[in-house]
């Protein structure tokens, strides 16, 4: 029941990054929205990796391995995106 | 059940008006907390792994990254594009919304019963030799994958210093912080690294055979290292240091070098011995931490700024 619950939660997530993602301008905002995005499309697959708990244990740990794999490399985009826009910033005010 | 209900309402409260937020600071600060709620959901979803890296990077690290980009950007000249007609976020929504719809049917459509590799884990992790099944997955049956991780970590790394302009190439990374003479951070910076590194090193230890393990640790040495330079009372060290480098380097090279020395022994790359398989895999893990710790708090600081001695 909590894999289906969390599973819809990450499908709403994805709506609502993609959504901020398109109609948001700023782009601290997009990454922000981006990053919300991701975080569904983890929580999809937690879902999935829940309902594959057997051999005693609570959930599928190949897909949670996964996931871990997955948040740190989005950690390392993010920090670029992040370095991209203040640059971006710093040569704007330079003129 | 509720306790579920409960955590998704509250994610979904905070998750929409990061997206709909008037400025980029209330937004961050929404988001630091929709992180540590997330967090709550991976406990939820029996991954415990999961949890602690949420919290430690989705929620700290990335809350102190973007906090500092929000300062900095805050002020700054106003975004030049159009902003999109009544009409237009109208049909994003209405598309967006189908995405989601059509994402929930597919998790209300899957298979009975789930597909899953716990029996084949469960059925091979002796050869692995850790407790852990998550750990044995990150560190045998899917090493390859770290791997390849631990190296995105160090290219990472290695563009963000290319953004360096040319005049503080080599400088020391990120803004220099002013001096906290007193209140919490003052006191936090100088008490609080030497139980953060005690923290991370059981979180290390116990990986192996509970919840818990590099990145985690990593996650927590890198905040413990931030600190003191959030304080203002110590400055990072200049990327031009030959010791740092190495540092960065170090995990990565000890991973491929494990790999190979298994190719010679077992006939396998990242194939470990037998009987030697957890000895191997807490000493790649225990470089790999320290590399990683450096990459992550590197990340944060950003590259070096032109404006540092000004």
């Amino acid at each position: 029941m909590s894999a289906t619950i969390f599973g819809l939660l990450g499908a709403a997530l994805v709506g609502i990054g993609l959504f901020g993602l398109l109609v948001r301008r700023d782009a601290l905002l997009r990454i922000l929205a981006f990053n919300l995005l991701g975080g569904g499309v983890f929580l999809v697959f937690g879902a999935v990796a829940r309902r594959g708990a057997g051999a005693g244990l609570p959930a599928d740990p190949v897909p949670q391995a996964i996931i871990l794999t997955g948040i740190v490399v989005a950690f390392a985009a993010t920090t670029l995106a992040v370095a991209l826009v203040l640059r971006l910033a710093a040569a704007k005010d330079r003129g | 059940m509720i306790a579920d209900l409960l955590i998704v309402a509250a994610i979904v409260a905070l998750a929409l008006p990061v997206v709909l937020a008037r400025s980029a600071f209330t937004a961050v600060a929404l988001f630091v907390a929709y992180g540590l709620l997330l967090a709550f959901a991976w406990v939820r979803l029996d991954a415990v792994d999961v949890a602690l890296t949420e919290a430690a990077i989705g929620a700290g690290l990335s809350g102190v990254l973007l906090l500092g980009a929000a300062r900095r950007l805050a002020g700054g000249p106003p975004v030049e594009d159009a902003p999109p007609g009544k009409a237009q976020v109208a049909l994003i929504g209405v598309g967006c919304a189908g995405l989601a719809v059509a994402l929930g049917a597919v998790i209300l459509a899957l298979p009975d019963p789930a597909p899953s590799l716990a029996e084949p884990v469960m059925a091979n992790i002796a050869a692995i030799e850790v407790g852990n099944p998550v750990t044995a997955v990150l560190m045998g049956f899917r090493g390859l994958d770290t791997l390849l991780e631990a190296a995105v970590l160090v290219l990472a790394v290695v563009a963000l210093w290319a953004l360096a302009p040319d005049a503080a190439w080599g400088a020391a990374p990120g803004w220099r912080q002013p001096p906290a003479t007193d209140g919490p951070l003052a006191l936090l910076a100088r008490v609080l690294p030497p139980i953060g590194v005690v923290v991370a090193v059981h979180i290390l230890w116990v990986g192996a055979d509970a919840p818990g393990g590099k990145f985690q640790a990593a996650a927590i040495l890198a905040a413990m290292w931030l600190l003191p330079w959030m304080a203002g009372i110590a400055a990072p060290p200049p990327i031009s240091r030959a010791w740092l480098r190495i540092v960065i380097a170090a995990g990565p090279v000890a991973f491929i070098l494990a790999g190979f020395a298994g190719s010679v022994l077992q006939g396998a790359f990242l194939a470990y011995p037998p009987g030697y398989a957890k000895a191997v895999i807490i000493a790649v893990e225990v470089v790999l931490t320290a590399s990683i710790a450096v990459a992550l708090a590197l990340l944060v600081l950003g590259p070096p700024a032109e404006d540092r001695g000004a």
